[in-house]
């Protein structure tokens, strides 16, 4: 696969009360982003196992984008400060274990951000491509 | 048990037998009422050694407060018998691994700390179950030359045997907590076993005060530190490996036995996410995963578990390493567990198993701490 003609693919855990509506929002205003991100909405960030992140890494997705409320904005108080955490730890473990921790992100948009959602995405997609297709793609034996 | 004033105070030895003294200690604390049952390591009447709970003093005769095997770690069995009331009023006998592991189960809600007296043993180096049973087929296990090491901190293994792979790089083999702490490093064992205890204890099992000779600590320091220099040669060569390989590489043998996670005293779920129907995947989706990658490494989703486990227990890891002995493909799980936790719960200032009132990372949280995180453009 040349340079030019790889499209990264993004998977995105979006809660349900911010960064989803903040995607329908970009959506409905007709805001253009890349097609690069494949949604998947859960009811919080802090409900995102790592177990999940790490299915979608090993299975050969490029980037992994977990969206949430912006701290002080959750809508169950304090999933989003859990799930700081929970990928501060999981990015960590990822360094130490000898994968690439910066296809992992973490970012909060909150349900009036639909642009800072297509941004994002179109940032994650541009800074994908550059780094080039994920290594799991190519690993079978994981 | 709360610890007002703490005594040091000197189990008596008679005939040299430090294993008989900590005996007669433990029918102390049964006989005075202070607990109804002791959770100690027996040496069964076949001859090998497995946790009991023991409540008829007499049967205490078999007990081995100093068994240097380990096969499981205790705190997995001192749970049960303390989680909920109604319960017994117990002691339990650990290894300060198993404290440590005992203060994880406590702070997951899987053991309990009331009604229980804690008695921490200095830990002199332990075998694994195939190396003890193999010494006492090829006749015998020889304690007296540890527990004369113990006085000197040059513990070495049997000849011919080592210890096991989490005790050659354990920096923390000493009582630092506990209710009562059995401080056998420094000590002149044949003398006497040097115990640390609340002063209401001591007075009702008839304890005096003695003054400790002070080498314990400088003998702790000579050990801690050339377990230190094992172990960061050992995490050298693992983060190398994780590096070059990856997890991939490392646990490239394993087959997915779950050993690993049975064993683990902190890896308690019933209700474990690699044994529900998420991981009971649709035939069809092999196809699909295997269509993509040209091949499929079965059972699926092996590193996966891995990296689960990691991620699910790392921060809690006590380094007890009854996961490395429980693997059937040798491999180093122990080490890369201990070698990727240093560095994980570095970043959270987080010791497994030093303070029951210091919360798990992973449930509590700061509203002011690393506030750049996800707010990147």
């Amino acid at each position: 696969m040349s340079d030019t003609d790889f499209e990264p693919k993004i998977v995105a855990f979006l809660c349900n009360w911010c960064t989803y509506t903040g995607a329908d929002l970009a959506g409905t205003s007709r805001i253009q982003y890349p097609p690069n991100v494949r949604i998947i909405r859960l009811m919080c960030s802090g409900s995102v196992d790592p177990t999940y992140v790490l299915k979608a890494l090993l299975d050969g997705a490029d980037g992994v984008l977990i969206g949430g409320c912006h701290p002080g904005d959750c809508h169950y108080q304090s999933g989003n400060y859990k799930a700081r955490r929970r990928v501060i730890a999981l990015k960590e473990i990822l360094k130490q274990a000898g994968m690439e921790e910066d296809r992992v992100w973490l970012r909060w948009i909150s349900a009036s951000e639909g642009q800072r959602f297509a941004e994002t995405v179109a940032k994650m997609t541009e800074f994908l491509k550059e780094k080039g297709p994920s290594p799991m793609r190519q690993k079978w034996a994981v | 048990m709360i610890r007002r004033g703490i005594m040091q105070a000197q189990i008596p030895v008679e005939d040299g037998n430090a294993v008989a003294a900590l005996r007669g200690f433990l029918k102390g604390l049964l006989e005075t009422g202070v607990v109804e049952a002791v959770v100690v390591p027996m040496e069964t009447p076949a001859g090998a050694v497995t946790p009991a709970l023991v409540a008829d003093p007499a049967l205490l005769d078999a007990a081995d407060p100093l068994a240097p095997v380990m096969g499981l770690n205790m705190a997995r069995v001192v749970g049960p018998v303390t989680i909920r009331e109604p319960r017994g009023k117990v002691a339990a006998v650990l290894r300060p691994c198993e404290y440590r592991a005992l203060i994880e189960l406590v702070k997951l809600q899987q053991a309990s700390l009331d009604d229980l007296v804690t008695v921490v043993v200095d830990c002199l180096g332990t075998y694994t179950v195939p190396d003890y049973e193999a010494m006492r087929a090829k006749g015998g296990v020889s304690r007296g030359g540890l527990f004369a090491a113990a006085r000197t901190g040059e513990l070495a293994p049997q000849e011919g045997y080592t210890f096991r792979d989490a005790c050659q790089m354990c920096e923390r083999p000493h009582a630092e907590r506990g209710d009562v702490q059995v401080w056998l490093f420094g000590a002149d064992l044949s003398a006497g076993v040097p115990i640390s205890l609340p002063d209401d204890l001591g007075e009702r099992l008839g304890l005096s005060p003695v003054e400790a000779d002070g080498r314990r600590a400088e003998v702790i320091e000579k050990i801690v530190a050339a377990r230190i220099k094992v172990r960061d040669e050992w995490f050298a060569e693992i983060r190398g490996r994780l590096q070059e390989e990856g997890v991939e590489g490392v646990f490239a043998a394993c087959i997915r036995c779950h050993n690993c996670m049975t064993n683990c005293p902190i890896c308690y779920c019933k209700t474990c996410l690699f044994k529900s129907p998420i991981f009971e995947h649709e035939p069809i989706q092999y196809m699909n995963w295997v269509r993509r990658k040209g091949a499929y490494r079965l059972p699926a989703d092996t590193m996966l578990f891995h990296l689960t486990r990691l991620n699910h227990m790392v921060l809690s890891c006590v380094g007890c390493g009854v996961c490395t002995d429980a693997c059937p493909a040798d491999l180093p799980v122990g080490r890369v567990f201990r070698a990727v936790g240093q560095e994980v719960q570095a970043v959270f200032e987080y010791v497994p198993g030093r303070d029951v009132e210091e919360p798990l990372p992973l449930v509590t949280f700061r509203e002011d701490e690393w506030s750049e995180v996800g707010e990147e453009e």
